[in-house]
């Protein structure tokens, strides 16, 4: 409880966004401030509000595969694999071992490209400038293999409902293992120029504290819950696309702050690399496509399917009533439910830290808005 | 080379395969009656296990049933006993992370929306939802005393389809602009339809389409 304004000062309402650069996207936050002591926020979003649920009800359920990767637009693969699963379920068939060995390199490359840029433009947040220019050129060299497999770099659209449209490239599982030689030691790169950096430690350690607890109150998940010591990763609780195949760690932290976020991530993007250099190494032969019709139409029925996003629990709830066109799609998006902790994040601290921890959220408004 | 079948040498496409002999090339014989179709309801199964069976009798005649389809279970309730299944499972079940909040529009029948609570165990790694049928017009009794991270996902329920929580401590509009009318994600509410007065007040053009 607020005993005595800080310095005498009357309480101070400082409207931040939605066109302000540490927002990422369009997001506003309205801030009421005690000097520069945060008192408490109001969030504002919906700006970029499509109704990418109501889509979904006036399309097949193959025409709305492109539309999920206009969400969650860092991580348009992400997004694609968990609407595709979910449809599947509905469907009861499930995609061959060959795409779901595509599908995990794709999405892992994904990973890190949605971690790079949270990366770079976290640390310009934070005023150091050089990270984002090296984040953006490693970025590149993923979406050159998304354009190379797919023809897109941004929104994909690389799955489909019951496994892959594409087969792979020649020379893919070349350009895959070189990508990851080069990567690997760009993250020790990284971290040279920022883990023991003295402002940057000092900017983010302690800040924007949210034990497990918390985590599981608020429905945090993703980076952010592992940061704060729940060892808890869907791709190893409730394995999907053949991961169980794959040999990897979950990067924990146990004191829940921006600090320690941020080295779960850097250690996830080093674990993406580990998924993908074994599932290249085997990707085995057969189809890409599993049994599923011209016309998608999944028995009267509903399902909740979810993934590991870059950002959390990516869910989809999806209902069929038997028809060519979705009856319900309810995407279940990390980023809105991540964001709703923001007021308990930064109750309490400064100014400057509402821009961290809106960086170590990694929010994409695109996701949360929908 | 020569002597392989080329594709081009079999029949032209336009002349049918003859018969194979022994059938007497006749009308074909009435279509048997279409094959039946799939049920127009869930197939759903009955969910048995130690957790169902406890939450029945925990709350008896509230529960109308324990359900599993495509290997996921459920959980259907009366609507005013969905709070406190939450906060059952939560407490004694260890449920303790509410995943989501949603709802689905059935205008045909006479409780309109289906309430869905996706809840997840960390210590069983489970996960369970909860579905209730609610009429147009009833307040559920909101889920922030339960789960904290309920707030938000009750707003948009109620902001996409007019579903007020009882006791929710700050329901407003969350995507949709505050003065807009209308509930988007309701069946009656059509792609193209707009609050043509917000339109023209707010972006001084005559429509947005």
């Amino acid at each position: 409880m607020p005993d005595s304004t800080f310095l005498d000062s009357t309480e101070l309402v400082l409207n931040m966004g939605p066109q302000h650069p540490s927002t990422h996207g369009v997001l506003r936050v309205i801030l009421k401030l005690d000097g520069e002591k945060v008192r408490g926020t109001d969030c504002v979003i919906g700006y970029l509000h499509r109704g990418v649920e109501k889509i979904a009800e006036n399309r097949t359920w193959a025409q709305f595969n492109p539309y999920v990767d206009r969400m969650d637009y860092v991580a348009a693969i992400s997004n694609g694999l968990g609407y595709c699963l979910a449809v599947e379920k509905l469907l009861n068939v499930e995609a061959p071992p060959r795409a779901q060995a595509v599908r995990v390199i794709l999405t892992e490359l994904n990973r890190i490209a949605s971690h790079l840029l949270w990366l770079g433009t976290h640390a310009l947040d934070i005023g150091a400038i050089t990270p984002v220019f090296y984040c953006l050129r490693e970025r590149e060299e993923a979406l050159k293999i998304f354009e190379n497999y797919c023809g897109a770099r941004l929104t994909t659209h690389a799955f489909r409902i019951g496994g892959l449209q594409y087969e792979i490239y020649e020379g893919f599982e070349r350009e895959i293992k070189a990508f990851c030689d080069m990567f690997l030691p760009k993250v020790d790169e990284y971290e040279e120029l920022l883990t023991n950096n003295r402002i940057w430690v000092s900017r983010l350690k302690g800040v924007g504290v949210l034990n497990g607890e918390e985590c599981k109150e608020y429905g945090v998940t993703g980076p952010m819950l592992r940061a704060a010591g729940v060892e808890w990763d869907l791709r190893k609780a409730q394995p999907y696309s053949g991961y169980e195949k794959y040999d990897f760690a979950i990067p924990t932290r146990q004191n829940g702050d921006t600090y320690d976020r941020y080295i779960v991530r850097m250690q996830e993007m080093r674990q993406a690399v580990r998924i993908m250099r074994q599932a290249v190494e085997g990707i085995p032969e057969g189809p890409i496509m599993g049994k599923v019709g011209k016309v998608i139409k999944p028995p009267v029925g509903e399902a909740y399917v979810s993934i590991e996003a870059p950002k959390g629990e990516l869910g989809y709830y999806v209902v069929s009533d038997g028809g060519v066109q979705p009856y319900r799609v309810r995407v279940r998006p990390p980023s809105f439910v991540n964001l709703q902790a923001l007021d308990k994040m930064v109750r309490g601290a400064l100014v400057a830290d509402v821009v961290a921890v809106i960086g170590t959220l990694d929010i994409v408004l695109g996701e949360v808005d929908r | 080379m020569a002597d392989e079948q080329k594709p081009g040498g079999s029949p032209a496409p336009s002349s049918k395969p003859s018969p194979p002999s022994g059938q007497p090339a006749k009308p074909a014989p009435p279509k048997p009656p279409a094959p039946p179709k799939p049920p127009a309801v869930m197939a759903a199964t009955p969910w048995e296990s130690e957790l169902a069976r406890d939450i029945k009798e925990q709350f008896g005649d509230a529960v109308t049933a324990t359900s599993t389809y495509v290997g996921q279970n459920f959980v259907v309730t009366r609507p005013d006993a969905a709070i406190a299944l939450l906060e059952y499972l939560k407490m004694e079940a260890g449920f303790d992370y509410l995943v989501d909040i949603t709802a689905a529009d059935w205008p045909k029948r006479a409780e309109r929306f289906d309430l869905v609570y996706v809840v997840y165990s960390f210590s069983r790694n489970e996960r369970v939802r909860i579905k209730t049928a609610i009429p147009e017009g009833f307040q559920p009794a909101t889920a922030v005393g339960v789960h904290l991270a309920a707030n938000w996902l009750e707003r948009e329920v109620f902001d996409m389809f007019g579903i007020a929580f009882a006791g929710h401590p700050d329901l407003r509009r969350i995507l949709m602009p505050e003065d807009w009318q209308g509930y988007p994600l309701r069946k009656d509410y059509s792609i193209i339809q707009q609050d043509e007065r917000w339109v023209r007040e707010n972006l001084n053009i005559e429509s947005g389409q």
